[in-house]
């Protein structure tokens, strides 16, 4: 007995116990929602989907390997943020965005928008948002270009724009569009349809991806149950989706009451263009959005009207983008002004 | 986060967390007296407050039960002779749980004593003044039995213009592998009610809530049938959540009252006493002896022999986990609960009042593998648990920048009592708990300093 008491004992501060679940779980899981919207993606689109999600991914996992090696730190790629990242830029660009401007994307989100700042938890603004309004400024004929879906062929062919050279002018797709689209595609995403045109598309199909956008917005049922599952898990805070909804119908309601042929109903505003990814994925990442129980109400609130406001009266056609990006620039000043109010304060303040 | 909330029956506070409980280990196992160790070591500052001073002096023979320290003020205790034996030394320095050396009685075991308590006087409670109830309350050296080791008698006399109206009896033992209080209420039933009513008539408290969390149904029933009609006593069932037996939060869960900020819970008329406590005061008092023994549960995947123990206060920790069988890999002990007790740096550490289990883990534990550290994600998964409503992200970034002032000014970083939720949730695994005590200590030399 003597001898075994001999032995190391380690000393340790408490809690002595630990939740099992790690932020590596967690980004991996993150993936994991992201992974079938992927999938959707290359269903519809092809090719071009694929290759463009793989750019991505190359490319912001070696920026985030560079950025870390030029300062010092260890390698970061291991905890899987850099892929959610990866993914949802791809997500967010066209179908046929030409490839080496999807290299610069992914090279301006990590490196911009995430490294510069010290790497995850650090950074102010959702990094792969920052990376799609970089290339939107730079390249804004080539952002704009929407592709059809369910091409024949997409599979082994590439959007002719797809591979366009780096620094060439961009590559016309109208000929290649003629060819392979059906009759009455225009190119036109459904909010740009209903904002010129005042045509307003179907539910389903905005349920079931069967319209025109970005590679992997056009489907929002599935991406609607992706987030469900991270939500379900806890991984995801239900309450800035929920609140983006709730902003949203705040404002696109009373609107489409007063004048429902000028103005879309809060349904519509919800299914298209990239509100139901950016509310499920984009707004709801951690870093960057408040931490407090009403500041996450706030914040929700806040990016529901500001898409809504740039639809329909800014000269964008879709605002997600924007609206998210100024809610994160916002969301330290929201989470001063909503610090919980502890356990027992009221009283000592009315006290004294 | 709070959907489920919405449906749940038992009453409860907000936040927490829900730890797996490993009580199953030792709850159905009933107390056991553990034989006496060779020797005894009585540190002499066990409690809150000051020292006891030694009554007795180096190779004198004590009898169980006898004094052989006073009191050193009004907020301390006297020890009583847990062993008939030998008294070897009075201001040997010993290694204790909280880190600093401190002086202790070391008392040899008579191996051949029957370790029989002749000493006491049975007393009438009924004829005993408020005052002199205090005063045999303070006489038994009894402190809170769930961990802080208050002195009790401290409690009983509210400061001047404020009164107590209500008895909470803590019994929700909401640390995990613990199971000392479980088994008390449920085999010291009479003893408890009988301390508490005592308390009651000492403190003058209208009504006594015994709280308890309901994955002890069983103890509640059981206090239940003891209890008479109308009586001024009740048991609530309360939800299992850590830290459901931090007095605040149960004050919150029964009541529905919130202690002021930086106060205590007499200010809204309450004083909150542990179950085991009680029943120790319920067999104690009415025969005027002092605390000798205590149960504590040996527990955890380190030991072969786990369960509740009624132990000698004084019984050093090696031959404790001797007989409870401890095993050869175990590299961590713990001594209070896995949530908020404390590592003990060395096996000579003697059990003390305070300490109401030892927990006992092993190398292999998942738990116990080494995580890396994240930068914080800002998830709020440790405001969603903080239960004093914190914000435990905000106070750690503060901390690792050393704005130590600006965490007690803005952030109330002394309403933290250190219950650990947001170290066990958080992802990043950031020793939250820990920034916080180092805080605590710097703000306090700080202070120290320039007063």
């Amino acid at each position: 007995m003597s001898k075994k008491q001999k032995k190391v004992v380690e000393i340790r501060t408490s809690p002595h116990l630990k939740k099992a679940i790690s932020v590596e779980q967690i980004m991996r899981n993150v993936v994991y929602a992201l992974l079938p919207v992927c999938g959707w993606s290359v269903f519809q689109f092809g090719i071009s989907a694929f290759a463009l999600i793989l750019v991505t991914t190359l490319t912001c996992i070696l920026t985030e390997s560079l950025f870390c090696k030029l300062s010092g730190r260890p390698n970061s790629v291991g905890d899987y943020s850099v892929v959610i990242t990866a993914l949802l830029l791809a997500l967010t660009l066209p179908p046929g965005f030409p490839l080496w401007m999807a290299v610069v994307a992914g090279f301006i989100a990590i490196g911009l928008g995430k490294s510069l700042f010290g790497g995850l938890g650090f950074n102010v603004m959702n990094p792969a948002l920052i990376g799609r309004a970089f290339v939107q400024a730079a390249f804004p004929v080539a952002i704009t270009t929407w592709t059809p879906g369910f091409v024949t062929g997409r599979f082994v062919e590439f959007i002719p724009s797809s591979l366009a050279l780096p620094f060439m002018s961009p590559v016309n797709t109208d000929v290649w569009v003629k060819q392979h689209a059906l009759d009455g595609f225009t190119g036109a995403t459904p909010l740009a349809l209903q904002k010129f045109e005042h045509v307003t598309v179907d539910t389903i199909d905005l349920l079931t991806g069967m319209v025109a956008g970005s590679a992997g917005e056009t489907s929002a049922l599935l991406i609607f149950v992706c987030g469900l599952y991270l939500a379900f898990r806890k991984m995801m805070d239900w309450r800035i989706p929920l609140s983006i909804f709730v902003g949203v119908t705040l404002i696109s309601l009373p609107l489409y009451l007063m004048n429902s042929t000028l103005y879309p109903s809060p349904l519509f505003m919800m299914l298209s263009g990239g509100l139901m990814l950016g509310a499920m994925f984009m707004a709801t990442d951690m870093v960057v959005s408040p931490m407090t129980a009403k500041g996450v109400w706030l914040y929700g609130l806040v990016i529901g009207l500001l898409t809504v406001l740039i639809r329909l009266f800014g000269g964008l056609t879709e605002g997600v983008m924007y609206a998210i990006l100024v809610a994160n620039a916002l969301s330290p000043l929201i989470a001063s002004v909503t610090q919980p109010k502890i356990y027992g304060a009221q009283k000592q303040e009315a006290e004294s | 986060m709070g959907l489920f909330n919405l449906f749940r029956r038992t009453k409860t506070f907000k936040h927490g967390v829900h730890p797996m409980a490993h009580k199953e280990q030792t709850a159905h196992l009933a107390i056991k007296r553990l034989p006496f160790a060779p020797k005894m070591v009585i540190p002499l500052a066990q409690h809150i407050g000051a020292p006891a001073v030694p009554l007795v002096k180096p190779g004198q023979e004590v009898v169980r039960g006898e004094p052989i320290a006073e009191a050193g003020g009004f907020v301390s205790v006297p020890m009583h002779a847990p062993v008939t034996g030998i008294v070897r030394s009075i201001d040997q320095l010993v290694p204790t749980a909280a880190g600093p050396k401190t002086p202790a009685i070391i008392i040899e075991t008579y191996e051949a004593s029957r370790q029989e308590v002749l000493y006491g006087l049975e007393q009438d409670l009924e004829s005993l003044s408020r005052e002199a109830l205090i005063e045999a309350v303070q006489a038994s050296g009894m402190v809170g039995l769930g961990g802080a080791a208050f002195p009790s008698h401290v409690k009983l006399l509210p400061p001047e213009g404020k009164s107590i109206d209500t008895l909470i009896i803590n019994g929700c033992e909401c640390e995990p592998y613990l199971t000392c209080d479980h088994r008390v209420m449920l085999e010291q039933t009479d003893k408890l009610l009988a301390g508490i009513r005592t308390i009651m008539r000492a403190t003058g408290a209208r009504q006594a809530i015994i709280g308890v969390e309901d994955n002890k149904l069983d103890a509640v029933s059981k206090i239940r049938e003891k209890l008479v009609k109308d009586d001024a006593i009740t048991c609530e069932a309360v939800e299992t959540k850590y830290p459901q037996g931090a007095e605040k939060m149960l004050i919150k869960s029964l009541l529905n009252k919130e202690v002021p900020s930086g106060g205590l819970p007499v200010d809204i008329g309450v004083a909150v006493y542990n179950v085991g406590t009680m029943a120790q005061l319920g067999e104690l008092i009415p025969q005027s002896r002092g605390l000798i023994e205590r149960v504590v549960t040996v527990s955890g995947p380190g030991v072969s022999k786990p369960g509740n123990y009624l132990v000698p206060i004084g019984t050093p920790l090696r031959f404790l986990m001797e007989q409870a069988g401890s095993s050869s890999d175990a590299n961590e002990v713990i001594v209070g609960g896995p949530m908020m007790g404390m590592t003990v740096a060395s096996l000579d550490v003697p059990v003390t009042k305070g300490v109401s289990g030892v927990v006992v883990f092993k190398e292999e534990n998942e738990d116990q593998k080494n995580r890396p550290v994240y930068p914080c994600i800002k998830c709020g998964a440790c405001l969603d648990a903080c239960p004093i409503n914190l914000n435990p992200s905000m106070l750690g970034q503060l901390a690792s920048v050393r704005q130590y002032e600006v965490m007690e000014t803005d952030y109330h970083l002394k309403d933290c009592f250190e219950c650990g939720c947001c170290s066990y949730v958080c992802p990043s695994n950031i020793p939250l708990t820990q920034y916080f005590r180092i805080a605590k200590a710097i703000n306090r030399e700080t202070k120290a300093v320039a007063a």
